[in-house]
């Protein structure tokens, strides 16, 4: 039988870094809010004494335990898709604060380039440069429009940074300074510089200095431990939910947490969201949860399979190229070049975000007239802090065990230095995202299913990017360099990056999108689906700076509808 | 090397592990686990070559902990264990950077990871239906990595006695060398999975073996880390991660946090 429960005002399904922003929002501003979130509550004393890399890096301990839930995942439409059972490209959070906890913590702005990629690309390089089978589409906001929201999310997360000279208008400076530069950096800071390009501190939420935001909430000085992706911070020295807008969010009694409360379905009638049905998986108990507003706060892959599971807006169909809801979907060209040094580099000391930054081969950064690809990616030599398991780089030609690779994989540990990418992911119709035919999850509910593979565009912007990364190891004097430059088709097992986007894609028109700029629904007013699912492309970064700046829009958003009784905002 | 002394406390100057210090270290030789053949083969192939063996006599029986720890929760039969053994060394051994993977302890190691969680994949989704799929779509075995394993060790000595009429751990280096790169080339026939996801989970365990927190049985000494360079947990490099030369540090243990 299922309970139900009393009405409140807002429930988020999920409460990672959207979650927590949407409810820190409302709740401030004195509307009841209900956070559901399928995992475990945690926080910074969960991490004292963890730095392990056997159970965080090797063993995933943080992430979304695939026995109970995954995704399926196929090449093409022809094929028959099969889950991924084991991690994986890609890594998914789980429990209060989500992949927020133990993400690395790069928080960049995309370019004004960005939101109006199709226009730009027709008015400046005309129609015939957009390939017949690329879905590209304006975002339905501008740069100008979202820059008070990217400033908010930055002083929220109190990010390191300094400014990009290929960036758009900043109305205020990083809330605190850039990180320390290392040798390394600087030498790739040196390199590039004399390459004519302009390298920067990449922005960071790792801070360089002790900052209190203006919630109140305080973000220790990163330490450099290097214990950063797939960990928690032990010293509360990563700017994530946890220690921001969720505590931000409880300290206004105005927000009800409850875990382990895994969401299956959102309820409707005649185009207006009642609620939210959930399991208690403590008990299998079911409960209704009703709300005036029900916000999808689930990751990318969870906010389209709910509403597919739901049957709430119009499911893409590739065939006809009509429908939104799994459209779009998107993911990012990463992948890094290496070279090998003779002078021993400190690379086990780092942060998930320490890095230092070149911008003149993303987005329009540069002239594409005679290029057979739009777009492009920031590239990058980055020092997360190396750890003996996971790093065993040698030489091309090394064998891959046995004397010689256990020599030079101890000689090369601190010697080798990589330079990496994380290229734009421009949409393409036959990727997309739909309910799976034959496997469930453990509650029985259909698994997402993930059509995707690597097209022309990303082909050859890959090998593009890969040359630069090439030219810059060269100039740094790096022997041994190996840089694949043949990106193949995507594979789902080795890890590149959990930069999954697009499903419930934003615009300015219900017929090509999904949900407004608010982030809200066309379809049904008060349901807000929000997170990175609401980008009709990736841009040519790590996309959580965009996902925090369009959380507060939508924040806005729901406290407008709310005040307002309803409506469209768009 | 550009190394330097930073002149910090906890921090020096790190000499190359000697031999002697690992066997001190590792109590490889006062352990239950070396004895007869298997110690004669490792100690003739892997750490002597001929020379000071004194160190041996000397260390025999005496002084080092007893390893209780040392008894298996996974494999049943010792003779897959001893194989496990010999193909850990072979993957990692041990050589004048300092010990390999038996004297590290990944052999127990393995054979913990395989008695819990992740040797039943208990974190992996393992519903059917199972299909082979293509390349791109990963692993897609109905076996766990526990099944896997025992197929594999066994697969191994298996072939070993067939194509070269010895027990794989009489075997020389070369030999053992050639059968685990037919493996890791995906040219030995397993059934359920392929040859050459074996040999990549195989080599994974042994270098997690190597360089893990000590707490899981590996990385015996912290004598894995030492030989990398790597040390270990420590809490900040916020003082030293300018600094242009190479930072010397003695390796720091979750244990040495637990106050
Ligand atoms: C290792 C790693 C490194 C990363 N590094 C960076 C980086 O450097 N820069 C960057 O920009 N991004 C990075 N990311 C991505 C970043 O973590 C995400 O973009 C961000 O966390 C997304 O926020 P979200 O709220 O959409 O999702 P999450 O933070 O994942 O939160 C979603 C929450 O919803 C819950 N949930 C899901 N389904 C349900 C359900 N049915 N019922 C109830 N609850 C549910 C989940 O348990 C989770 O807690 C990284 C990610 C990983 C894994």
């Amino acid at each position: 039988m299922v309970q139900q429960l009393d009405k409140v005002d807002v429930v988020t399904v999920g409460v990672g870094w959207t979650g927590g922003i949407i409810a820190a929002e409302l709740a401030k501003a004195g509307y009841n809010v209900v956070g559901l979130e399928r995992g475990a509550e945690q926080k910074t004393e969960d991490f004292l004494q963890t730095k392990d890399e056997l159970r965080f890096d090797s063993r995933y301990e943080l992430l979304q335990n695939l026995s109970n839930e995954t995704v399926t995942f196929r090449n093409t439409p022809d094929m028959t898709a099969l889950p991924m059972r084991e991690y994986g490209a890609f890594q998914l959070g789980t429990g209060l604060g989500g992949a927020g906890v133990h993400w690395s913590g790069v928080t960049w702005r995309f370019l004004p380039y960005d939101f109006e990629i199709q226009s730009q690309t027709v008015e400046k390089y005309g129609e015939d440069k957009i390939p017949e089978d690329m879905a590209l589409q304006d975002w339905g906001i501008t740069y100008e429009e979202l820059e008070p929201y990217y400033d908010t999310f930055e002083k929220t997360a109190g990010i390191s940074g300094e400014e990009n000279p290929f960036g758009g208008f900043r109305s205020d400076d990083y809330p605190t300074p850039p990180m320390k530069e290392t040798p390394a950096l600087r030498l790739f800071k040196e390199t590039t510089t004399e390459m004519g390009y302009q390298p920067f501190m990449a922005p960071s939420a790792n801070p360089s200095e002790t900052y209190t935001n203006p919630d109140g909430k305080r973000i220790n000085q990163c330490q450099y431990c290097s214990y950063c992706s797939r960990y928690g911070c032990d010293f509360g020295a990563k700017s994530d939910p946890i220690v921001t807008v969720i505590p931000t969010a409880l300290e206004t009694n105005n927000f009800e947490l409850r875990t382990y409360s895994n969401v299956t379905e959102v309820l409707h009638e005649d185009g207006v969201a009642t609620g939210v049905r959930y399991t208690d998986l403590t008990t299998g108990v079911e409960y209704e949860q009703p709300a005036d507003v029900v916000v999808l706060t689930s990751y990318v892959l969870n906010n389209a399979r709910l509403l597919l599971q739901s049957e709430l807006g119009q499911p893409y169909d590739p065939e006809t190229q009509t429908g939104s809801i799994g459209k779009n979907y998107c993911y990012q060209l990463e992948f890094s070049g290496q070279g090998f040094f003779e002078k021993q580099y400190n690379m086990h000391m780092g942060a998930g975000a320490l890095g230092m930054a070149i911008d003149d081969f993303n987005g329009d950064n540069f002239d594409h007239s005679d290029l057979d690809f739009l777009h492009g990616g920031w590239i990058s030599l980055r020092q997360g802090g190396r750890t003996p398991i996971s790093s065993n780089a040698v030489p091309a030609g090394t064998p891959s065990f046995g004397r010689e690779f256990k020599e030079q994989s101890i000689y090369q540990f601190f010697r080798m230095l990589s330079v990496g990418t994380q290229g734009a992911s421009l949409p393409n119709v036959n990727n997309y995202l739909d309910l799976d035919p034959t496997y469930t999850d453990k509650l029985g509910n259909p698994l997402l299913r993930m059509t995707f593979d690597f097209h022309e565009q990303d082909q050859n912007l890959a090998r593009y990017l890969a040359e630069q990364i090439e030219d810059i190891l060269t100039e740094m004097g790096a022997s041994d360099i190996a840089v694949n430059k043949d990106l193949g088709n995507f594979d789902i097992e080795p890890y590149q990056s959990t930069h999954n986007t697009g499903g419930v894609i934003m615009g300015d028109d219900p017929e090509t999108s999904a949900v407004n700029s608010y982030l809200q629904m066309w379809d049904h007013d008060n349901v807000f689906v929000v997170g990175a699912s609401a980008f009709p492309h990736n841009g040519g970064y790590n996309p959580t700076g965009t996902v925090g700046a369009l959380a507060y829009r939508a924040a806005e958003g729901i406290e407008e509808y709310l005040s307002n009784g309803g409506g469209q905002l768009v | 090397m550009a190394e330097k002394k930073t002149g910090k406390p906890g921090t020096h100057q790190q000499e190359g592990i000697t031999r002697r210090t690992f066997i001190k270290n590792t109590g490889l030789i006062t352990g239950g686990l070396v004895s007869g053949g298997l110690l004669g083969g490792l100690l003739g192939n892997q750490l002597g070559t001929g020379t000071d063996t004194e160190t041996s006599t000397e260390e025999h029986g005496h002084g080092a902990t007893h390893r209780y720890e040392e008894a298996r929760m996974f494999f049943k039969r010792q003779g897959d264990f001893r194989v496990l053994e010999m193909v850990t060394e072979t993957i990692f051994p041990e050589d004048g950077n300092g010990p390999g993977a038996i004297a590290l302890g990944v052999p127990y190691f393995i054979d913990r990871q395989l008695a819990g969680n992740w040797g039943s994949n208990t974190r992996d989704y393992m519903q059917g239906p199972f299909e082979e799929g293509t390349d791109t779509q990963g692993y897609q075995s109905s076996l766990t990595r526990g099944e896997i394993f025992l197929q594999g060790i066994r697969l191994i000595n298996q072939i070993s006695t067939s194509d070269y009429d010895e027990a794989f751990v009489d075997l020389e280096e070369q030999d053992r060398v050639a059968i685990l790169t037919e493996f890791s080339e995906g040219n030995a026939e397993m059934r359920g999975v392929s040859s050459s996801r074996f040999f990549s989970l195989l080599r994974q365990a042994v270098l997690e073996g190597a360089y893990c927190d000590p707490l899981y049985g590996g990385n015996r000494e912290m004598a894995g880390w030492r030989m990398k360079g790597h040390p270990g947990s420590v809490m900040s490099y916020l003082d030293v991660i300018q600094e242009e030369d190479f930072v010397e540090m003695d390796p720091v243990a979750l244990k040495d946090h637990n106050h």
